[in-house]
């Protein structure tokens, strides 16, 4: 009940006329940021930085995360519109939300995002609130080889599951792992695969390659088909905003399983993009609905919009109790904190109540802001939807090439943009999944530091992976995960042997 | 001549002379593009980040000044885009020691030679820290339970500063360790928090919470004499009740990290002297000593002469180390 107490000090702190204004100003910039692709968060929060050094420590990191939930929510608007993900995470709302868009119902698609992102992000506030000293020795447990089962259990509730071929999803994996590989390497610290192109040391970036294959993929593929040429007459409804806020609580077991996915990631610290993956990957595999989707399901978009805000959220406590980001835009906070003349640690909760607390209040208020500064915009955002198609298309072309340039500022990512686009057409057209390669991009190179790590701690042996009850538990869950559709596959055939596969065009169209 | 012209003569004079060397030498003509060859958030970033704000704050220069970040490939990223940018002045390049270290045992498309070197402004210290509740008082003790040869010693990133030193532990203390390279130095103090490690040599301020929030402690710090007293960072400690590693029997003398700062290759001395200037002047501000002082580094400038006689020392000394774990690329 401590905490109680804090909290209700925290929210004297943050309901102020000035923080209040700070939160709509923060909000509005980040829903701006995040609509951006190539922006983003990290780089709009580090943009702002500057501006904050002569604030109080509390104003400036209510702007800042302010700032934060505005681009968590203003990246999801380009992912359903334009298929163009603003932000790393918000990668799987593309998946349901842009054919729900597609299909006419804009306003629909954008309000339950909208709804639960909020309803992700307040849960993740709650377990910041109630549990943050547990949470805090709970990440202190992971080393590299629970790393390691993490990012497996990530991979295992991803692949393997219906739609596209197993071999197809292995070798979308495979090519995404060799793309993660490029430039060095954390362990060995030599360069890889940069082909004697001295920019690509670099790596290859994950806007450039999302942005290609995604926005120019999904462009060309438009092109050809015409019957995507025409403009969505989609009707502006307020009150289908309300109605689809009002659908939520129907979905409320997809919605708790997907929040406790976005904590457990954000804590971990597997980041809000790991976590949006495996939401959208596990609600798929146990919705009853779960054939259909990627056509414009209502739990494909709850799922992953879910999961990354309290993912976003539960990475900040992370970062304030043990000093470790749980995000990029969380690291960039964590200078600012240094700046400040904080440093975030165990100590910042005993040292800086204030700071913590007023921080922990201006969540819960800063979110609700949030929410409804977005919901108004939805059927503005919506509108954007009956711009014909002549018109829009070369506007996603310009946006693509500004935002793969303004990455860091390199012609190079310009041209490898839209290498990314011409592969992303290949993709769909030879009904090869975009999902896996993209979680190997993101994730890959992660998972595979932490398993050579492991493999050096170890001396080589993968004992390590069982080596305590956590890691065994999630290696374990991780593998059972991955088998799953092979024995439920070869359950059916026992029960009637020789049924002829039904459908095929309905699972045709589950690849996304 | 009366007494009023002589008066505005000297007055003029005076003016003059103020303003010389400003009038004389060349001025940059453009916005500055500030590189730090860093993600954003760490030690590279927040001090390009600082030298802006402060230049900014006190009109240092006409021109507006921009940051960006560079940090792929630990750093490559940058240093190739300044030696893609030369003969371009209104490009700084802020780094460390990496910027010859890295060449040596990496094949990156650069060399510090293609490079102009400004100054190295601030040097990080390192320190042995290990887990609060480990057995072991002093260096001494920490070398003797190391011989067992199954301690974890983590740092960040592989074959740079971080490993460098743990080989020279190895050599000075006779004892083997297997080292663990992670991402940044705030992954590893988390690391040892956790118990997954026995210790590493994190620079203060990239553990300075740990400590303070007693998951972790320093055993000794690899300066020549003990860091300068400053606030007390726990109840009963501060920097300077560290003992140094050469006090407790761990003999290297000194191992350091300065910051550096660079412009392109092939700019003209004018250029370089006009850049060399703005960070003395940086230097002289209330809220360099600030920073320095928040970030718990060392206040150094190193210049001209100087710069090149300690990157050369330095150069050489690592390639010694590198050359005997068999790193040095061909």
């Amino acid at each position: 009940m401590d905490n109680l107490a804090e909290l209700l000090h925290g929210f004297t702190i943050a309901v102020t006329v000035p923080h209040l204004v700070l939160m709509a100003v923060g909000v509005l910039l980040g829903i701006l940021v995040g609509v951006l692709p190539g922006l983003g968060a990290p780089n709009g929060v580090s943009l702002l930085l500057p501006l904050t050094f002569g604030m109080q420590p509390v104003s400036a990191i209510i702007l800042l995360s302010s700032m934060y939930w505005g681009a968590l929510f203003g990246g999801s608007v380009t992912s359903i519109l334009f298929n163009i993900p603003g932000e790393p995470s918000s990668v799987a709302t593309t998946f349901d939300g842009y054919p729900m868009a597609r299909d006419g119902r804009p306003t629909t698609a954008l309000a339950t995002a909208f709804g639960s992102a909020a309803i992700g992000a307040l849960i993740g506030v709650i377990l910041i609130t109630f549990l943050a000293s547990w949470v805090a020795q709970v990440a202190l447990a992971f080393g590299p080889a629970e790393y390691f089962a993490v990012y497996f259990l990530a991979f295992a509730s991803f692949v393997g599951m219906g739609g596209a071929a197993p071999i197809k999803t292995v070798v979308a994996l495979a090519i995404g792992f060799a793309i993660a590989a490029i430039g060095i390497d954390t362990v060995s610290g030599s360069v890889r695969l940069t082909m004697g192109v001295d920019e690509l040391v670099k790596g290859v970036s994950f806007v450039v390659a999302v942005m290609g294959l995604f926005g120019i993929g999904e462009l060309l593929v438009a092109v050809e088909e015409e019957f995507h040429a025409r403009a969505v007459s989609s009707k502006i409804d307020w009150r289908e905003v309300f109605r689809a806020i009002g659908r939520l609580p129907q979905h409320g077991v997809a919605l708790l399983r997907s929040a406790a996915i976005g904590c457990w990631m954000g804590i971990t610290p597997g980041g809000p993009t790991a976590a949006s993956f495996m939401s959208y990957g596990i609600a798929r595999r146990f919705s009853r609905r779960g054939r259909y989707f990627g056509t414009g399901e209502v739990e494909g978009i709850i799922s992953p919009e879910t999961a990354d805000h309290a993912a976003g959220t539960s990475a900040l406590l992370p970062m304030l109790s043990l000093g470790i980001p749980g995000s990029a835009t969380a690291a960039v906070m964590m200078g600012g904190l240094m700046i400040w003349g904080l440093n975030p640690g165990p100590m910042l909760f005993v040292d800086q109540k204030d700071f913590v607390w007023g921080l922990i209040a201006s969540m819960y208020v800063g979110n609700i802001v949030a929410v409804a500064l977005v919901l108004l915009t939805v059927p503005v955002f919506a509108a954007l939807m009956r711009i014909p198609f002549v018109v829009i298309a070369p506007l996603i072309v310009i946006i693509c090439v500004v935002g793969a340039y303004s990455v860091s500022n390199s012609y190079l990512d310009v041209v490898m943009m839209l290498g990314f686009g011409v592969i992303g057409y290949l993709f769909k057209k030879l009904f090869y999944p975009l999902a896996p390669l993209v979680l190997a991009i993101v994730i890959g190179d992660k998972a595979e530091d932490a398993f050579r790590q492991s493999m050096l701690m170890s001396k080589g042996s993968l004992g390590i992976f069982f080596a305590n009850k956590l890691v065994t538990c999630l290696i374990v869950a991780g593998i059972a995960l991955l088998l799953l559709p092979l024995v439920l596959q070869l359950a059916k055939l026992w029960r009637k042997p020789a049924s002829p596969a039904t459908e095929p065009t309905a699972q045709e169209k589950v690849i996304i | 001549m009366g007494r009023t012209s002589i008066f505005l003569l000297s007055a003029a004079a005076t003016v003059l002379a103020g303003t010389m060397p400003a009038l004389s030498a060349w001025q940059p003509q453009k916005p500055i593009e500030f590189v730090a060859t860093a993600g954003p958030g760490g030690g590279t970033d927040n001090l390009a980040r600082a030298v802006q704000n402060i230049i900014t704050k006190h009109k240092l220069t006409e021109q507006p000044i921009v940051v960006v970040n560079k940090g792929g490939g630990s750093g490559a990223e940058g240093y190739v885009y300044g030696k893609a940018s030369a003969g371009d002045p209104h490009k700084v390049i802020f780094g460390t020691s990496n910027a010859w270290q890295q060449p040596l045992v990496s094949k990156v498309a650069f060399n510090y030679t293609d490079l102009t070197p400004i100054a190295a402004m601030a040097q990080d210290e390192f320190l042995l820290w290990v887990k609060q509740d480990a057995p072991y008082k002093t260096a001494g003790d920490y070398l003797k339970a190391a011989s067992s040869g199954e301690f974890k010693m983590g740092g960040a990133q592989s074959k740079d500063t971080d490993e460098v030193l743990t080989r020279m532990i190895e050599k000075a203390g006779k004892v083997k360790l297997t080292y663990i390279p992670f991402k940044s130095g705030a992954e590893t103090a988390v690391q040892l928090a956790g118990g997954h490690l026995e210790s590493h040599v994190n620079n203060p301020s990239e553990s300075l919470g740990q400590w303070r929030g007693g998951t972790q402690r320093p055993l000794c710090v690899f300066s020549p004499k003990r860091l300068p007293q400053g606030p007390k960072v726990t109840a009963t400690e501060g920097w300077s009740d560290v003992p140094t590693c050469v006090e407790q029997g761990l003999d290297i003398k000194q191992y350091e990290q300065p910051r550096t700062v660079w412009l392109p290759g092939k700019v003209t001395p004018d250029q370089a002297a006009f850049y060399v200037d703005l960070m003395k002047k940086v230097q002289a501000t209330p809220e360099w000593k600030d920073y320095i002082e928040k970030t718990s580094q060392v206040d150094t400038f190193l210049t001209g002469a100087e710069l090149e006689k300690f990157i050369k020392e330095d150069l050489e000394h690592v390639k010694q180390v590198a050359g005997e774990q068999g790193w040095l690329v061909k």
